[in-house]
């Protein structure tokens, strides 16, 4: 709670003697008390930062582009045209000939990767109880989703229809 | 069995255990669909090869268990939205669960055959 008096100059109770502030000659100015969170001039602007507010906010927002990226995905794949029949390089380089099916791809394995991502951290947070544990686990899982990004965003970028 | 596994057990508990399983099976879905799809860089025979994998009956089943698990997600997780950010959302939240539910049936139903189509077309004939 601040403390909000206002003209009152609160020093702390090793100041008292200086005159300063609530130095009225009062004995009890000797007692006053610095908040134990107090900002003084070293305290950095800024002591947390707002990560997991925007973390939760990215599920949401990622996860309402992906539900159409995605379902999107899933009625050309396998539903509509003979379903996963027709899949092949031929279909895949048909696809990618056309840049908004690259965009397409690749925002649905950005956003999809990110999403994953931050809902294994919360996943493994949860469950893995030992401190070291859960470093591993993210620190594997991580890399393997910086890999896999980066493989797939390579794999878009270079498609060679005639390989 | 970790300290708050069970919390309650109705409705809003068992979506966000499903939500939760339904969420790592397709994390890990995607990482083996990425791999799968970068053998377009190795060559066309590899990558056909591969994806003949996709069209085992066995596997074109799987295919329909992974539609169930992202619809399920993505209405699911359209109803964590309503739930954060609509006044009325926490209010509703079991309506809208069943409702999720109800939409789910119906379009997995509607998704039967179409998804299934490559296996019942190769042991019906059509």
């Amino acid at each position: 709670m601040a403390i909000e008096n206002s003209d009152t100059l609160v020093v702390p109770a090793a100041q008292a003697h200086t005159g300063q502030g609530l130095g009225t000659g009062n004995p009890a100015d000797a007692f006053v008390v610095e908040p134990a969170r107090a900002r003084t001039k070293r305290t950095p602007r800024r002591t947390r930062t707002n990560f997991e507010m925007l973390a939760w906010l990215f599920m949401r927002l990622s996860g309402v582009v992906l539900v159409f990226l995605i379902l999107g995905h899933l009625l050309i794949m396998l539903v509509l045209d003979g379903g996963v029949s027709k899949i092949g390089f031929a279909f895949v380089a048909g696809r990618w000939a056309s840049p908004f099916w690259q965009g397409w791809d690749l925002l649905m394995l950005w956003l999809a990767m990110l999403h994953g991502a931050n809902g294994m951290r919360t996943v493994i947070n949860d469950y893995a109880e030992k401190d070291s544990t859960r470093l591993w686990l993210k620190t594997l899982m991580g890399a393997a989703a910086v890999f896999t990004v980066l493989l797939g965003t390579l794999v878009i970028f270079t498609f060679d229809p005639n390989i | 069995m970790p300290a708050g596994t069970l919390y309650r057990g109705r409705e809003g508990m068992w979506s966000w255990v499903a939500h939760r399983v339904t969420g790592v099976l397709i994390f890990f879905f995607l990482f083996a669909h990425v791999l799968d799809t970068a053998l377009v860089r190795v060559s066309p025979q590899d990558y056909d090869t591969v994806i003949e994998t996709y069209k085992n009956p066995i596997v074109n089943l799987m295919e329909y268990g992974l539609t169930a698990a992202i619809l399920f997600h993505a209405l699911n997780g359209l109803r964590v939205v309503a739930v954060d950010f609509w006044s009325k959302g926490a209010k509703y939240q079991k309506q809208l669960l069943w409702s999720v539910v109800g939409v789910w049936v119906v379009l997995m139903a509607g998704a039967f055959y179409p998804i299934l189509q490559h296996t019942l077309r190769t042991w019906f004939g059509g």
